[in-house]
Formats: C-alpha cells, structure tokens, sequence
C-alpha cells in the first residue's frame, strides 16, 4: 500500500502532467483536475483494488466512472501513472489521431476508459447500473463515481440520486467535486445547489463530507466512504476541493475552469510542482 | 402472386414480449428494464419468470438509458423498454453519449411507434425516431413488420454484440410472417416478386403493401415487395437487384419522410442507380388524434397510399 508521501508525490507529478499536458495543446481544463487530483491518485494508487492490464468488465475489481470528462487530463495522466497506457502518450492529449480525446471515450480503446462522458449528468445513472451488474454477478467489489457540483443542475442527476436508494444500491460510493465554481462563475450565482447535504440526506443516501486537497484527509475519507457500504444506502462523499489546487494563480477561480496557461504561466507553474516521477 | 394466409392478429409489442422471454431462457445475462409502462410492452412473463433480472426505473428514462449503459460493464445485455417518443427524442444525448458513441451493447426496445398509437395523439406518436437512430454512427436501426417477425428480431438482437434500437407498435394486425423464419440483421426479405414496380416497406407498411399489390395485380400491374426491417444497415443489394429489374421503386413508412427509409433508399439509389422513386410516408407534419386506422388512411399510410404512389412511380418511368 503507498504512504502519504508517496502518494503526495505522485499528486505533484500529475499536477505537472495536467499543465503540461492542457500547455501543450492550448485547449482543455486545468481547474477541476488539479482540485481532483488528490482524490484520483489516492483513488488509484491506495483505495481501488485495480488492474492495469485492464478488463474492460472489470470483474472482481473496483470501478471508476468518471462522470464530468473534462477533467480528462487528470484522468489520463493518473490512467498513464498507474500503468494502463505509455506516460509518453500524454503529449497527444486532444491531438489528430490520439486515443486521450478531449473527453473520455471507449472508441478509441484507451486502457482504463470503459464509459464515454463529457455530456454532463450521465456518469451517475452509469455507475448505478455497472454497480447493479455487480451485485447480479455477485462481485463484491465497489463503484466509485467523481462528479462536479455545477454538474448536479443536471436533471438527470436527480433521476439516479432517486434510483439508488430506492434499490439499495449500497456499493456504490458517489463523490462531488464541490469547488463551488462552473463555467460562468461561482455555483452559488449561476444556479445555487441549496444544503447539498440535506437534499442527497432526503434522497436517501448515506452523506459524508471530506477534504479533498488534503492526501492524508481524503485517503482517509475513502477508507470511511467504504465503511459505509453494504448497509442499504449509497454513499455520497460531498468532498470540497479547491478549483486548481496546486497552482497559485489558478486556485479558486473560474476563468481556469477551461484556459490553457501560456508559457509563462506554465514556467510559473511548474515551479510550484516537484518532478517527482519524471515528465512524458 | 404469393398468397399470404393469416389465421390470426396480434400486435408486435407483444412479438417483443414473448421474444425477450425466450432469449432471457437462452441468456441469462439478458435483462431488462423499464420505465413504468410494463404492461404496455408486454414484460410480464419476462419480469414473472426473471424478477431478478429487471429493473424498473420509474418514469425517468434518461436514467434508464444511462443504466443500461452501466449494466453492460460486467457483461449484461440490457433491453431498455419504453414508448417510441420516450425511447429516443427525450434521450437522445443519453443514447448518443452513453450507448452509441460509448459502443455499449443496449438494446433500445420502443413500442407505440408511429401515427399507430392512435388516440394519445401527437405527443406521443413518434415519426422522427428512424431517423434520428440512423444517423448516429454504429447503431442498428429495426422495425420489423408483424408479430412473429419482433419476435425473431427480439431474439436475433441479443445475440449482436452493439447498439441496437428496436421499433415496434400497439396495433393489432394479421400474423402473416412464418413462426419459425430466421432473422438475420440487415437481410430483406423478399415478399413477393414482381416485374413493374418495386416496393420497399418496412414495419406495418408491410400488409398494408400486401394489400396494395394484390390491387394493383388486378389492374395488371406486377409488384415487388421487399421487406426492408433493418433501416441500417441497409440491404443495398437486395434493393438494386429488384430496381435494376422494375426500375422505379416505392417506399413505404409509418414515419416521416425526412430521415426514414425512403431516405435511405433515395440516397442509395442517387448515387447507385437513377430510378424514379415515390415515398409513402408522413409529408413532415405532426400525427393527432383518431383510431390507427382512420390515421392511416388520413395521412396516406395505407394500400390505397401506396396504390397511388405505385401510379405516380409508374408514369414517370414511362415518361
């Protein structure tokens, strides 16, 4: 099992990865992958049992469902870091030919992807049914599902958050990227998501809330998110990250929700994260 | 021509229902779900004899979609159930995102389809769900033509690796398909063969241009009819070797004429060989309300359509 400082480690790598990455095509979205980060590596690195060699069914494994694939360059550089494809493959990002599309896609047979997203809202009615497949093949391991806040003005978000408790469905752990930033501005002036606690807690899940720049915090708080599984109720991890953690001058603003840093910003940046692992 | 003896009707949606009970017994990771109309789709044997394997969903069929996507991660074989409307245009992101673009291998099953569904009137009486599945890339498109053929499509789509949307309907019309055809996806069938016009017709334009051909063989004219029931892909060569014998062709859908069959078969045709052709089809209106039957006929769905069409097609051949 990796220690905090291994995985503190690995978080700075795929922070530089995200920059560089999103730098090197001028396109893509730096803000909620850096806040993710933590949660993605400890998620990979410490908390799912997972195989790189990758079966696409992912029988006797935990899953993961991504469900707002913009964070894609995060989700691809923890895919590369752990295994699944060549790290070198993280230059292609959003380029002519490439398998790392702007968001995620299972068309081009990238290891470790096995639902398209991007659409916004979709990624939890997946995790329902790939956690439903899972009890029907009584495969014991868990779904984890990663969504972002402004994602929840999504309709089709409360048509599954009213499914899985009806049925049960307890081995599924959803977590909220709650950065309280979207597209055109702070959540709370865009279209307010009210007592996120209270409305899932009246939906039925089981609620818990965490840190998520915080590696020591958040591997924690996946530990306890999967304590609570197996007793009746999804579980719904509020976790409350800051939008480009990492990067000073990205860090809690919505303008880098979708910017690509230019090279000056990216030589500033980089000097804020350790090459731990080695760049692609 | 050939004769096509019927000893009883029935609806296709009911094809459907006994057609996923029998792949259920074949596969057992053959599912189902639904979004609160399970009478109307005729799930009740499925659910009663595999209530484990089904999954009703309420009325909320962007979820549906979503969780049939998720199902298929472990290898389940989901069939999603709902009317045609609901099964397409209120989803279509869903479906084009989570089981078209994502390949997942979903089986979207929609009955009601068409001006058929009678009195619930426009809002729920798809003509534009053809064309929208065709158009997303690697999706089978099926809209088979009585009872015992949904049942064999039913059967055959389960054991297709990928998307598949399945259309169907509520009218009750003659059984006129043998019980034990085989099915095989993007194969036409060849009704009746005939020398002065080609008619391809899909889903109940099927009987209706039966009708019309035994009409017209009165009159003296000669009909072929080709039984298109798989939209996409379609059976090109099945149709040009009858084109390249009648030289015009008719098509006939229970569906608007933007995006349909006729659609398909103009596009192959004007890039394959000239042929003039006549569409039996909605002229891109809105359904409304009335009996099946009386909605045929107002909108020109039925073998007096399709007589008028072949009439059409067969002049400006000879001109």
């Amino acid at each position: 099992m990796n220690d905090i400082a291994t995985l503190q480690k690995i978080a700075s790598q795929v922070r530089r990865d995200i920059v560089r990455m999103v730098h090197g095509v001028q396109s893509g979205h730096p803000g909620g992958s850096l806040g993710c980060t933590d949660f993605m590596v400890a998620l990979y690195f410490r908390t799912m049992k997972h195989d790189p060699a990758f079966n696409k069914d992912a029988i006797g494994e935990d899953l993961f469902v991504l469900s707002n694939g913009h964070i894609s360059p995060l989700f691809y550089s923890v895919l590369a870091r752990a295994g699944y494809f060549p790290v070198a493959e993280l230059s292609t990002f959003r380029k002519i030919n490439s398998r790392l599309q702007g968001h995620p896609a299972t068309h081009e047979h990238l290891p470790g992807v096995r639902m398209a997203s991007g659409s916004l809202g979709q990624g939890l009615s997946v995790a329902i049914g790939a956690a439903i497949t899972k009890k029907r093949n009584n495969d014991d391991r868990l779904v984890f599902s990663l969504h972002g806040d402004g994602e929840l003005q999504e309709g089709q978000i409360w048509e599954g958050a009213m499914f899985a408790p009806h049925n049960n469905i307890d081995n599924l752990i959803m977590t909220v990227d709650v950065n309280g930033q979207q597209i055109d501005g702070p959540v709370s002036k865009v279209l307010s998501l009210g007592n996120l606690r209270a409305k899932f807690e009246a939906f039925g899940w089981d609620v818990m809330e965490s840190e998520g720049n915080d590696m020591e915090k958040i591997t924690s708080a996946l530990e306890h998110a999967k304590t609570l599984t197996g007793k009746g109720k999804p579980v719904c991890n509020l976790m409350h990250t800051q939008m480009g953690f990492g990067v000073d001058f990205m860090m809690n603003n919505h303008k880098w929700h979708g910017t690509a840093p230019n090279d000056e910003q990216l030589a500033t940046a980089l000097a804020q994260l350790d090459e731990t692992l080695g760049d692609y | 021509m050939k004769q096509f003896p019927y000893t009883e009707k029935k609806d296709t949606r009911s094809g459907f229902g006994v057609g996923i009970l029998e792949a259920g017994r074949k596969n057992p990771n053959v599912v189902a779900l639904c979004a609160d109309l399970v009478a109307s789709l005729k799930l009740d044997a499925f659910i009663k004899e595999f209530p484990d394997r089904f999954t009703q969903v309420g009325i909320a069929e962007a979820n549906m979609i979503g969780i049939a996507a998720g199902m298929t991660i472990g290898g389940k074989i989901p069939f999603t159930s709902t009317f045609a409307n609901f099964s397409t245009g209120r989803v279509y992101d869903q479906i084009r995102q989570s089981v078209a673009y994502a390949g997942t291998n979903v089986k979207i099953c929609a009955s009601h389809a068409g001006l058929t569904l009678g009195e619930d009137g426009a809002t729920h009486q798809i003509l534009e769900d053809l064309g929208m599945m065709k158009m997303l890339p690697g999706m089978v498109v099926i809209n088979p033509c009585d009872y015992n053929q949904t049942r064999a499509a039913t059967m055959a789509i389960a054991e297709y690796e990928g998307p598949v949307y399945l259309r169907f309907g509520r009218p009750v019309i003659p059984v006129f398909t043998d019980p034990d055809q085989p099915f095989e996806i993007g194969k036409a069938w060849m009704v009746n063969e005939g020398t002065d016009v080609t008619i391809v017709a899909t889903g109940h334009l099927v009987w209706e241009s039966i009708q019309a051909a035994e009409k017209l063989e009165q009159e003296g004219i000669s009909a072929e009819i080709i039984n298109i029931h798989t939209i996409k892909p379609l059976d090109e060569e099945a149709i040009l070797k009858s084109v390249s014998k009648t030289g015009c062709v008719v098509t006939a859908e229970e569906h608007n004429r933007f995006g349909g069959l006729g659609d398909s078969v103009a596009q192959l045709l004007i890039t394959r060989m000239l042929a003039p052709q006549e569409f039996v089809a909605v002229n891109d209106s809105f359904g409304e309300s009335g009996t099946p039957a009386q909605l045929m006929k107002k909108y020109g769905l039925d073998a007096d359509g399709i007589i008028a069409a072949v009439k059409r097609v067969l002049k400006r051949k000879e001109a």
